[in-house]
């Protein structure tokens, strides 16, 4: 080094002492580091990590999507009636979420069962609940936050949002009515019609469940719909498909 | 430690500091795109406290 006499050196009192506090410098500099480390895979988790796991599920829904399109939409006449989707197996993906509040790419796979292990990757159905189209309550959870936070911004949507559910058959129309918070353990959002036991279901709903606060499980947000329409596959993609407007005007 | 790595470095000291700025940036590129997804999946169960909660 030919700058030695540009800068003034700097010597510890004793080389003991020194090297002393060499070793615990170097102890304090990996903790350090490592505290950093913690703190950089948290941002990475919750920033790149989900990300890249929300654009997985709009890809694979997307995929999902693609396989039902009809080459070319038949004109036969429209059915009166939805569809309604016989029970599928547990854990089968057998329908896509599109919600065009969450974006124009926006797809989630909703497969059956509302356990940790399907939400990982969809949106998950609560067995025993009705199915799309069906009169009763479609009641559906996702995860708010991490595991490509499919309903990460629920508390976006606005009375009158499109709530699309694809199946093969066809397209069901979900209107957002209105939202909630609850205790997780107020299971009775799930029934026929959501907080009224007893009650006779008369028209089709659906339920969104997701975790509140984010980050958080200590409570759940739910939003709820109901069907407004059914397009049949052979109609081509409903016109509840595109963008809302900007801010629920 | 890292004073010592610094020393290292060649030239002048803004060179230095360039330098260490681009290291720091390939190994938190490293740990983004190499290491964190390597590691997640053994690390997930740890921090999902609750195997109840929807999240």
């Amino acid at each position: 080094m030919s700058d030695t006499s540009l800068r003034p050196r700097r010597r510890r009192p004793s080389r003991g002492a020194s090297r002393g506090l060499g070793i615990v410098g170097v102890l304090g500099e990996l903790l350090i580091t490592a505290g950093v480390l913690v703190f950089l895979f948290i941002g990475w988790y919750f920033g790149i990590h989900d990300a890249q796991q929300r654009a997985e599920q709009d890809e694979t829904a997307a995929a999902l999507s693609d396989q039902w399109q009809v080459p070319e939409p038949t004109a036969e006449p429209a059915e009166p009636a939805p569809v309604v989707v016989p029970t599928p197996e547990f854990g089968e993906g057998y329908a896509v979420l599109k919600v065009p509040r969450f974006g124009p790419d926006y797809g989630t796979i909703i497969a059956e069962g509302a356990v940790l292990s399907v939400l990982e990757q969809h949106i998950g159905h609560f067995e025993g609940t009705a199915q799309p189209g069906e009169i009763g309550n479609f009641a559906v959870a996702g995860h708010r936050t991490t595991w490509g936070r499919p309903l990460n911004l629920i508390h976006e949507l606005k009375p009158g949002d499109a709530l699309v559910v694809e199946t093969a058959d066809g397209w069901y129309t979900y209107r957002y009515r209105s939202g909630e918070i609850v205790k997780p353990q107020a299971m009775d959002v799930l029934l026929p019609v959501p907080r009224q036991p007893g009650v006779e279901p008369t028209e089709a709903m659906i339920t969104l469940v997701a975790c509140h606060p984010m980050f958080s499980a200590r409570e759940r947000f739910i939003g709820y719909g109901a069907l407004e329409s059914f397009t049949p596959r052979s109609d081509g993609p409903p016109a509840s498909l595109a963008a809302p407007p900007p801010d629920g005007a | 430690m890292y004073a010592a790595l610094f020393k290292v470095l060649p030239g002048p000291l803004w060179l230095r500091i360039l330098l260490a700025i681009l290291l720091v940036a390939i190994v938190v590129a490293l740990l983004f795109f190499v290491v964190f997804p390597v590691i997640v999946p053994f690390i997930e169960p740890l921090i999902t406290p609750d195997p109840t909660a929807v999240g």
